[in-house]
């Protein structure tokens, strides 16, 4: 694989991650337990779909095909995606959406964080830019697995549920595959490996904090990366590109 | 048609770009929030540089068209409006009278320095004290860390009982 494309799979990777969760956090839109949690949630997914539309164009620019961020996202096919399974799971209750979030926040905050010294100027200024949204995310979601965790019997119980049922998906955060060597090898991205540590350290704390039990290490879930994902991302796409597929190029 | 003669110098532009409001935040200007990051003209155009609070910021293409539409109405027609990444907009950049404005209008403005453009690892500090816009009380709430747009967070004033907005900091 010639560096190119390689660098344009890992963009797509960056971009698909935001772009998926996004969506997810979109769904809650009008659904949220309190209006506040609406407002917020509907805000994160502002912020990941506006780094979805940096990376995503980026990404079409190298890759040149003409392909733009709205191209990318809504005339791809399930397989084509390459975001992490993680961020295509259901929103379950509030506490499995915060649950996947706080994982994802946290992994999230600490590869962009190591992606501001990429070598290529490009994606370091896109990942300072999504750093500063990323570090107020994980405050929020760090602060409601803590208060759910450590609040009352009902809410400790689904959000101990929460984190015991996505641990399975975390796994595949820290695999890096060739693609990743490559952009480690050219000084583009990050080792993911080196990532787990810090991942660890942090989520162990704040669930201790919230006196939640930290699950043990398991079979990981994965294939994202790759384009082979859960059933439940033909049912975002159906949704996402409906208008874009059953109305070709329709602008407004 | 504006030749290098009778082009106006960037001052100027930039003095007009102060009557453009924000369109979510319109008590203050385009260039109190910072936005505007360079004002130059390149030969017989003009380009200026803006800058989006937040990447998903639905407000940033407004801006751009708001900017256009006053600098045409000044009599510019050649101009471009580009937008910059870097250095990552940051609330250090809302002037002191954007910052008074903000006050004046009900948003309690950024309580602390972000530090330069790269705050990394600000996370797990202590809350902040946010002072109440309206009767200056330091006896308030944080209600969620979002408010009406991405850029603010919702508090309440347990004296006055005022809920308002925060202009966070980043």
């Amino acid at each position: 694989m010639i560096a190119q494309d390689a660098l344009v799979e890992y963009l797509l990777r960056l971009g698909d991650n935001a772009l998926i969760l996004g969506h997810r956090l979109s769904e809650w839109c009008g659904h949220s337990p309190a209006l506040e949690e609406d407002l917020a949630l509907s805000n994160v997914a502002l912020d990941l779909i506006g780094q979805t539309q940096l990376w995503l164009n980026l990404a079409g620019e190298i890759e040149g095909r003409g392909r733009d961020a709205d191209k990318l996202a809504y005339l791809r096919d399930a397989r084509d995606f390459r975001n992490v399974l993680l961020v295509e799971q259901p929103n379950g209750d509030f506490a499995v959406t915060m649950a996947r979030q706080f994982y994802f926040d946290a992994w999230h905050y600490l590869l962009l964080r190591e992606l501001t010294g990429s070598k290529d100027a490009r994606i370091a200024e896109i990942a300072a830019k999504g750093l500063k949204e990323v570090t107020y995310h994980l405050e929020r979601s760090r602060d409601w697995v803590l208060r759910l965790g450590d609040g009352m019997e009902e809410s400790h119980r689904r959000m101990q549920a929460a984190i015991d049922d996505l641990w399975m998906f975390t796994g595949e955060l820290f695999e890096s595959d060739e693609i990743d060597h490559a952009m480690i090898q050219e000084g583009l991205g990050p080792d993911l490996a080196l990532l787990h540590e810090p991942w660890l350290g942090l989520v162990s704390t704040t669930l201790e904090e919230a006196t939640l039990i930290v699950p043990q290490p398991g079979w990981a879930q994965k294939g994202g990366k790759r384009g082979i994902h859960s059933e439940h991302l033909g049912y975002i796409l159906a949704d996402l590109q409906f208008l874009q597929r059953a109305y070709p190029n329709a602008t407004w | 048609m504006i030749d290098s003669l009778t082009r106006p110098d960037p001052d100027q532009i930039r003095h007009w770009l102060a009557e453009v409001p924000d369109p979510e935040v319109p008590a203050v200007s385009v260039m109190d929030l910072g936005i505007v990051r360079d004002v130059q003209w390149q030969d017989d155009e003009l380009v200026v540089a803006i800058t989006p609070t937040y990447s998903g910021c639905p407000a940033t293409s407004v801006i751009a068209f708001e900017i256009e539409a006053a600098l045409r109405a000044k009599g510019i027609d050649r101009l471009r409006i580009e937008r910059r990444l870097s250095p990552p907009w940051t609330t250090d950049w809302i002037t002191r009278e954007g910052r008074q404005r903000l006050e004046a209008y009900g948003i309690a403005p950024p309580a602390e320095n972000a530090g330069g453009p790269s705050p990394f690892d600000r996370f797990l500090r202590k809350p902040l004290t946010i002072a109440c816009p309206r009767c200056k009380s330091e006896n308030t709430d944080r209600v969620s860390e979002f408010g009406s747009t991405p850029c603010k967070a919702q508090y309440r004033c347990r004296d006055c009982l005022e809920p308002f907005d925060y202009f966070k900091c980043i």
